[in-house]
Formats: structure tokens, sequence, C-alpha cells
């Protein structure tokens, strides 16, 4: 492990693309804030080459304690974080490229405010001090929220208030259970917090105050009516990095903290979780099916998928938490993508309706063909990344609470049900209208923003050791933690016994 | 009685004093004319008074046989108290001259440094009396300021109402002392904190308590805290913006210096008495300042109910009552001042095209395309003042509430927390003006170096560079806070 600060690097090269963006021209903007997630991308990718799987849990780790008085300036990542700074960068120079012509107003702001959402995202998941994440985290919420208010649709200012303060509302409480850990603790270091035994009935309440945080975050029925709203208005590369990243820091904070911090809170309100989860699969499932703009039901799908997420982290073993970051990985990329391709279609014809399109197969027949390959993905069709993880996610859930298990089952049945019949009114069918007609196919921008997902997504549904190998060891790690308050499964499977044979009839 | 080392505990008002007085007398012979040079000269005074805060008067201890206390405390609050008067300095020639035609009278800039000594005396105050004496120092001056454009009814109307209700509170307090004084049979700080000290628990001293009640209510209004709140949201906005701006920041610093001063030092040994009153005025200035300011269209009376919401969260930091209680009231009263000026300068650059000043929010639409640095820097603010991080703003609250979580006053801190979202409510609807809606007509171009100065300077303190001056400004605050245990 060299001593040089990568991680540092890639939060400082955002930060200074975002100031120089502000000075610059539209034109110049653009290409300063590509080439700047381009270096993030690179660096990112070194970051995974040089990480090194079974060596120690916190790595690339850098500390500055007290830097800022009661609290330090400490980054530091494990297997988890790696895949979901990844992720972030991975998407990163694709929301530039999706943006390269939707946006036309005040391009270098919007640049400027997407550099420092990267900056954000990579800051929370890297950081090793409680109050440092805390500041990240929260931080997230101001460059959203000019972004959906300067350049969302019609209905943007109602949305980007509500995206605001109800995370805001969240994340407050939060901050007033770090305060109590980091008094009773005497400490901010979160890898020490996470071996730090809170008693237990203060876990109760520290356990429901983050989770009034990460619920609304993630989001869990019924806190998530912010979510169809802002990613309605939120322009397109707004919405890939909302769904992308942004709603992976609730599932990132129950695995930080929640899981580690308060195993025997978590035991006990696993119920909550599981009731929450499994309403959330099957009520907003159900929503989808009805909706009529697609980037709602995008959004709604993302809830359900959501879901799907929590109960593998609340199943207390390997396959559950692993499934949930598999899900999380590779909802951040399909729902990333299904976006960006309700991005493609709306550039064309400025309405994100339904019923507007129909036929599509027919006149963008490569649109059409990555458009099905998302929907498969998303609908967890084995082959994709979508698979693996439900997979491993329910069969997890399955061995703590079978009826959990069925509820949420049956989320992908729906799942299927809405992907489809939304994939049957756009692609297929006769086209329409004659302004469909004249739909150009993607263009080679629109093409190269789109593959690399594609590939990505084949690659973990192939082949997900390369993308679970690095976190095995602290999937290991947060099991022996919670193993002291695993919940009693209800399954209880048994090795099985073979029949008594009666003597004499062995012949 | 010639105790020199006792002057030399208060230079910093005997130079303030003297060279006020002598400022008069050039004012009165100089008239107009000598309104510049009374005012830059106010600011080397100011600056004199700040470097004489380095000798005995932050580290003397007690002077004038303990009429007087030097020490770190007193050192911290008027070196935040003397900034804020000299930032108000600064921003008052261009505004009158604007506004009523080259009217800058000279003396105003005589009357902040009355105000300033009339706040050192407070915030050193170590006996009753001198607290009273300094107080009404400060609140004189401040009424005049109040209504300093004459010709403008507003402003008159502002300076009327203040010195009425400021004189009912002086009133007010007045009779509280009179009453610790009947009860405890002094007025020194040390013998009144032995009388409460000497209540037998269960047993209830009422001619005390009573005492006690009142002095809290007659700071209470200095402070502007809920439910002695009332005069601020009208004052504010009737005052001409220097003096808005001057009022929201160094006779805040000063009173709640004051308050944390009388609550630990002459009242301590009854914390849990009036912890009561301070959670209560603190609560209610957090939830009434947030949810009055809603319905606001006046960038000035929002910022009123914004002071009063920033005095709940300060008095959540005393409420905690203890060491690190004490120092995060005066870490958040460090950052809220940088805030609120800043507000303020842009407040005055809200110019139309004759240069009449513009109080309207809706006059702010669209700033970001019109004037995107100012907008930019407002945003700063608001952001900041909403406690929303990484701006420094929210390490004001951090502070407090780490304070009272610490001190194991939970509920406020979940209720005060939370309410502090309602206020974001209000903060937030500045920059949505500002950056989401049209933009109206353009303002006046800035065209003070100054000014544009200032703001840049308080913009990159609030910004996540100001981390970087955690530790010294925590180091200070801790010592400050030491002193008065």
């Amino acid at each position: 492990m060299s001593g040089f600060p990568i991680l540092s690097l890639m939060l400082a090269i955002p930060a200074v693309a975002a100031v120089a963006c502000v000075f610059l021209s539209a034109n110049a903007a653009r290409w300063t804030a590509l080439i700047a997630t381009l270096a993030d991308l690179a660096l990112g990718i070194f970051l995974w080459a040089q990480f090194d799987i079974g060596g120690p849990q916190w790595q690339f780790v850098e500390r500055h304690d007290h830097l800022f008085g009661v609290f330090g300036y400490a980054l530091g990542i494990d297997g988890f974080a790696l895949m979901l700074i990844m992720l972030s960068v991975f998407l990163m120079p694709i929301c530039i490229g999706a943006s390269w012509r939707a946006i036309k107003s005040r391009v270098p702001e919007y640049m400027a405010l997407f550099l420092v959402t990267e900056l954000l995202m990579i800051g929370t998941f890297a950081a090793q001090d409680l109050f440092l994440f805390y500041v990240f985290f929260e931080a997230g919420l101001i460059p959203m929220y000019l972004i959906i208010g300067i350049w969302g649709g019609a209905n943007r200012i109602y949305a980007s208030y509500k995206f605001f303060l109800y995370t805001l509302l969240g994340s407050v409480l939060m901050l007033i259970a770090m305060l109590w850990m980091a008094h009773y603790a005497g400490t901010t270091d979160i890898p020490t917090l996470m071996q730090t035994d809170f008693p237990v009935h203060a876990q109760t309440w520290l356990w429901l105050a983050f989770f009034a945080s990460f619920a609304v975050k993630m989001p869990m029925w019924p806190v998530h009516t912010w979510l169809p709203d802002a990613h309605v208005q939120a322009p397109t590369a707004g919405s890939v990095i909302l769904a992308g990243v942004l709603l992976k820091l609730g599932g990132y904070g129950f695995l930080r903290f929640s899981l580690p911090m308060f195993p025997e809170a978590s035991a006990q309100l696993t119920w909550l979780i599981f009731a929450l989860s499994a309403v959330a699969v099957i009520y907003t499932s159900l929503v989808a099916l009805v909706q009529q703009d697609m980037k709602k039901l995008i959004a709604y799908s993302s809830v359900a998928h959501m879901a799907i997420v929590t109960i593998g982290l609340f199943a207390f073993n390997r396959q559950g938490v692993e499934g949930a970051m598999i899900v999380m990985l590779s909802h951040g990329l399909v729902s990333g993508a299904l976006f960006l391709c309700v991005g493609v279609i709306y550039d064309r014809l400025h309405t994100r309706e339904i019923d507007r399109y129909g036929g599509l197969s027919i006149n963008m027949p490569r649109y059409a063909v990555l458009f099905l390959l998302f929907t498969m993905a998303s609908i967890g069709l084995p082959g994709t990344s979508g698979f693996v993880g439900e997979f491993l996610s329910l069969s997890g859930t399955y061995q703590l609470s079978t009826w959990i298990a069925l509820l949420c089952t049956t989320g992908i049945i729906l799942g299927a049900a809405y992907m489809l019949y939304l994939y049957r009114r756009v692609a297929f069918g006769e086209i329409r209208h004659d302004d469909v007609r004249k739909m150009p196919d993607l263009s080679i921008r629109e093409f190269w923003l789109l593959a690399p997902i594609a590939a990505v997504v084949l690659w973990m549904g192939v082949y997900p050791e390369s993308f679970l190998a690095p976190m095995r060891n602290d999937v290991g790690t947060l099991i022996a933690r919670v193993s002291r308050a695993t919940p009693v499964s209800d399954s209880q499977p048994a090795a099985g016994k073979s029949a008594p044979v009666a003597k004499g009839e062995a012949r | 009685m010639f105790d020199l080392a006792s002057l030399m505990m208060v230079l910093p008002e005997e130079i303030l004093s003297i060279g006020a007085t002598v400022l008069m007398l050039v004012a009165a012979w100089g008239g107009q004319k000598s309104a510049r040079a009374v005012t830059w000269v106010s600011i080397a005074i100011l600056i004199g008074a700040g470097i004489a805060l380095m000798g005995p008067a932050s580290s003397g201890g007690v002077a004038f046989g303990g009429l007087i206390r030097a020490d770190a405390f007193a050192g911290f609050s008027k070196a935040l108290i003397y900034a804020a008067a000299a930032v108000a300095l600064l921003m008052a020639p261009r505004f009158f001259e604007r506004t009523s035609g080259g009217d800058l009278r000279p003396e105003y800039p005589v009357l902040i440094l009355l105000s300033a000594a009339g706040m050192g005396i407070m915030v050193s105050a170590g006996d009753l009396l001198t607290l009273y004496v300094g107080l009404e120092l400060q609140s004189l001056a401040a009424y005049v300021l109040a209504s300093f454009m004459r010709r403008d009814a507003r402003s008159a109307e502002a300076g009327l109402k203040y010195f009425v209700l400021g004189a009912l509170a002086s009133g007010i307090l007045l009779y509280g002392i009179s009453l610790v004084y009947g009860f405890s049979g002094t007025t020194m700080f040390d013998g009144v904190a032995q009388a409460y000290a000497a209540i037998v628990p269960g047993i209830h001293d009422y001619g005390l308590m009573f005492g006690l009640v009142f002095v809290f209510a007659g700071l209470a209004f200095k402070i502007s805290a809920v439910p002695f709140h009332m005069w601020t949201p009208d004052v504010y906005e009737g005052a001409p913006t220097p003096v808005t701006a001057f009022f929201a920041s160094a006779p805040k610093v000063a009173a709640m210096a004051l308050a944390v001063r009388v609550a630990i030092s002459a009242m301590g040994p009854a914390v849990s008495d009036w912890r009561q009153i301070v959670i209560f005025a603190s609560l209610a200035s957090i939830i009434f300042g947030a949810v009055a300011a809603i319905g606001q269209s006046n960038i000035k009376r929002l910022l009123a109910y914004s002071s009063i919401n920033n005095v709940g969260f300060a008095l959540v930091g005393l409420a905690a009552g203890t060491q690190q209680g004490v120092a995060s009231v005066l870490m958040y009263l460090t950052i809220y001042i940088a805030m609120t000026l800043g507000s303020f300068l842009v407040v005055l650059q809200m110019r139309d095209h004759e240069g009449n000043p513009v109080e309207s929010i809706a006059s702010l639409s669209g700033l970001s395309r019109t004037r995107p640095g100012l907008a930019a820097a407002m945003a700063i603010f608001m952001f900041s003042l909403a406690g929303i991080p990484p701006l420094f703003g929210f390490y004001a609250k951090f502070a407090v509430f780490s304070a009272a979580v610490n001190a194991g006053l939970f509920p406020l801190a979940v209720f005060g927390i939370a309410a502090s979202v309602i206020g974001a409510y209000y903060y937030l609807r500045i920059v949505k003006t500002m950056y989401f809606d049209d933009p109206a007509p353009a303002y006046a171009p800035g065209d003070s170096a100054v000014e544009g100065g200032l703001i840049t300077v308080a913009a990159i303190f609030i910004s996540p560079l100001g981390y970087l001056a955690i530790p010294v400004l925590g180091a200070w605050t801790m010592a400050a806070a030491k002193a008065l245990f």
C-alpha cells in the first residue's frame, strides 16, 4: 500500500474542476467536467486494481485526527465502499455525457454542481470519521436541490423542496444519535465505533434515529413519496445519479452503521424492516403497474428494488448481505440505464407519457435492443446482474423468514409484469404517431453512453465473482459481528436423516 | 483612589469612551464635512481597543474590587463586538449617501463607539449594577441609532418602539435586580451566587426565585428571545440597514454573553431553576422564529425572525450549563455574526436603478443570472443559517447540540434539531427565489469595493474552508468559557 493519498486526490479533482467550471464557457465546462470525471474513473480503476483482496479490512487509509477540532479528516475504504465508489465514478462520466446536449442553459453551473455531487458521494463512502461522514452525507442535498430546482421539469420547485426537507428531517435525528455515540464512546472513528458495544437499551433509540435517516434516503415505504416527484422533475442525468448512487447511501448506511454498531437493536427491529419491505415490494410494484409516466414507473420500481436490498441486509447471513450489495450495484446500473433510455426518447419527443410512443422497435432497433436488455436486467433475468442479486438476497431471507421471502418473491413476478408491459407499450406494436415515426435511432454518443453499462450488467450477471471477491472478507466480518444477535429463523433447516429401517426387512 | 491595575484592565473601554468624546467634539465643530474622517478614525479607535484587549483587559482578573471582571470570556466577547461594530461602520457611508442625499452625519460612528463601550462593560460586568449601567449605555445609543434617519417615518417609529419597549424591559430587569439585592444583600455576582447556593433544597426562597425570573425576562428581551421578541421585526425593518446589521450582530453578542455570565457566575448554583426558563425560551424561539419567518415578504423582517431563531439555538448551549455549553455559545455567536453580517451586506446591495434600497424578497428573483457572485454568496449564507453542512453554520449548531447531548438534555436536542428543519424551509425560499425564478429587474451594479470585499471575506469564512479555523476557535472559546467556572 503506497502512502500516496489517492482518495484525497479523487476528492480534489472534482473540487478543483468544479471551481474551474464556474469561470469557463459552456463548452469548456462540458469538456472540463468530462475530463475530470474520466480522471476520477481512471483513479477508481487504479484503486480497484490496487485493492488487496484478503488484506487488511481498511485500505488506502488517510488520517488527520482532530483537523477540525472535535472531529478529524479520516478516509479509508473496505470492499463495500470500494464497490460503491466504483459505481459512482463509473456513472459520473455517463451523466456528463447524457447532459451534453440536453442541458442548454447555465451549463457551467450545472457541470460544477455535478462535480460537487461526485465529490460528496465519494467522500460519503470513503469517510472514516462519524461527523465527516455526516457532513458529506448531508451536503449532497445542496447540489441535488439546485439541480432539480434549476434544470428540472414543470413542477420542479415542489419536487426540490420535498426532496430537501424530507431528507433533512430524516437526517437531523441521526446527528443527535451520532453526538450521543461520540460522547459515549469517546471517539468519532467509524472502525472503532463498529467494534463498540453500546448498551442494549440505548441501541434501540440510536437505531431508530439512524433508521429515520436511512429509510428516507433508501427510500422505504411509507417515506418514499419524495422519490417519484424528484425523479420525474429532475433532468435525466439528475435521475441517473439519484437512482444510481444517492439511493445507495441508505443501504450503505444500514451496512456501515445500523448493523455492525447496533446488532441487538437490528435483530429486535428486523420485523419492522421486513414488514415495511414486504409492503413496499408489493404495493409499489402495483403502483408501478398503473403509471402513465415512464420515469415515475421506474421510480416506483426503484422503491421495490430497494426493499429487496433491505430484506437482504437484515437477513443476518452471507447470502443476504452479498445479495443486497449486488442488488444495489445492479440497480444503480440498470435504473441509471433505464433513465438514460427514457432520456433518449424524451430528448426527441419531449414527453414521458407512455402512450405517446409505440412501435419503437421498428424505427429504432438499436435502441430497442439495449432497452430490452435493461428491462430484462430489471426483471432479474438469469444472465443479467439483477438475477444474481435478487436470487442471493431472497435465498438469504428465506433462511430467516420464509413468509417474507414468499411475499417479496411476488415482487419479482410483478416486476416482470410492469416492466414487460412498459416495454410492450413503448417498443412493440404499430407506430401510431407520425412524430414517433420520424424519430432517429441512437446517435453515436447515446450508444456509447448505454453500451458500457450494458457490458457491465452482463459481466455482473455472468461472473459476479469479480464484484463479490473484494467484499467477501467484509461480509464475513459483518456476519461475525452480528452473529451474537441473529434472530431465530422460522424455517429451521436441519440435515436430513434417513428413515429408520426395521430389522429383518433389510434383506 | 488611583487604581492603575484596574484602569489597565478597562483600557478598551477607556479608549472607546475618550475616543467617542473627542470625536463628538470634532463632529460638533466639523459638522457634516467631518463625517468621513470621523468614520475612519472610529474604525481606528475600535482597532485600538481591540489591540488593548491583548493586555490585562482579557487576563487581568478582577478590577475595581469586583465590579468589573477582565477575563478571557470578556476578551473574546469584546473581540466579536468590536469586529461587528467595525463592519457596521464600514457599511454605513455609502448607504447614507445614497438614501438620504449625502446625509451621513458624524454622530453615527460616535454612537456606535458609545454603544461598543457599553457592550464592553456589559460583558465584563461583575456586579448587577455595572451590568445595568453597561446595558443602558448600549441601549440608549441604540435607540438613537434606530431612528437615525429622522425624516423617515419607519425609522422614527422603530426608534420609538425600541425605546418604549426597551425601557419596559430595563424596568423589569431592574426590578429583578432589586429583588435579588433585597434577598441576598449584595449586588456582586459572587455574593449573589453564595445566596443562591445557600438555598436549602426543597424549601422555596420566593424572593430570590422571583428575582431570577425577572432578571432572565429582562435579559430575554435584550437577546430578543421568545416571548420577549415582539419589538425585533419592527425595529429591524424600520431601522436603516447598517443599523439593523449592527443590532443583529454586536448587541446580540453582548446581551447573550451577559446572559451567560449572569446565569453561570451569579446564578450558577440555581442552574436547575433557570435551565427551565432557558429551555422554554430556546425552543419557543427556534419554533416561533422559524414559523413566523415563513410568511414574510420583506428581507429585513425575515432576517429579524432568523435572528430570533438563531438566539434559540445559542440558548441550547446555555441550557447545557456546562463549560462546553458556554464555549459552544461563543462558537455559535462567532459564526452567527459572520453569517448575519454577510446577509445584511447582501441586503445593502439590493438597490434599484436609481440607487434606492429595495427590501422585498421578490426583487431577488433570478439574482443568480443578473449578479451570480452576489447570489452565490447569499446562497452560502442562507444554507449556512439553515445549518446544512458543509457550510460553517452547521458547525455552530453541531457545537450547541453536542453540548446539550453531553449534558443529557435529549428532549431539548431532539425537538430543537427537528424544529431546525422548519427554519430550513424559509432559507431555502430565498435560494429558490434567487436561483429558480425568472429574473426580476436587475439591481444597480455593485459600486463599493469595501462592501464587496467584506461579503467575500464573510462567504469564505462560512464556506467549508472555515472548518480549518475550528481548532483555533475551539481553543479560544474553551479558554473563554473556563474563565466562568
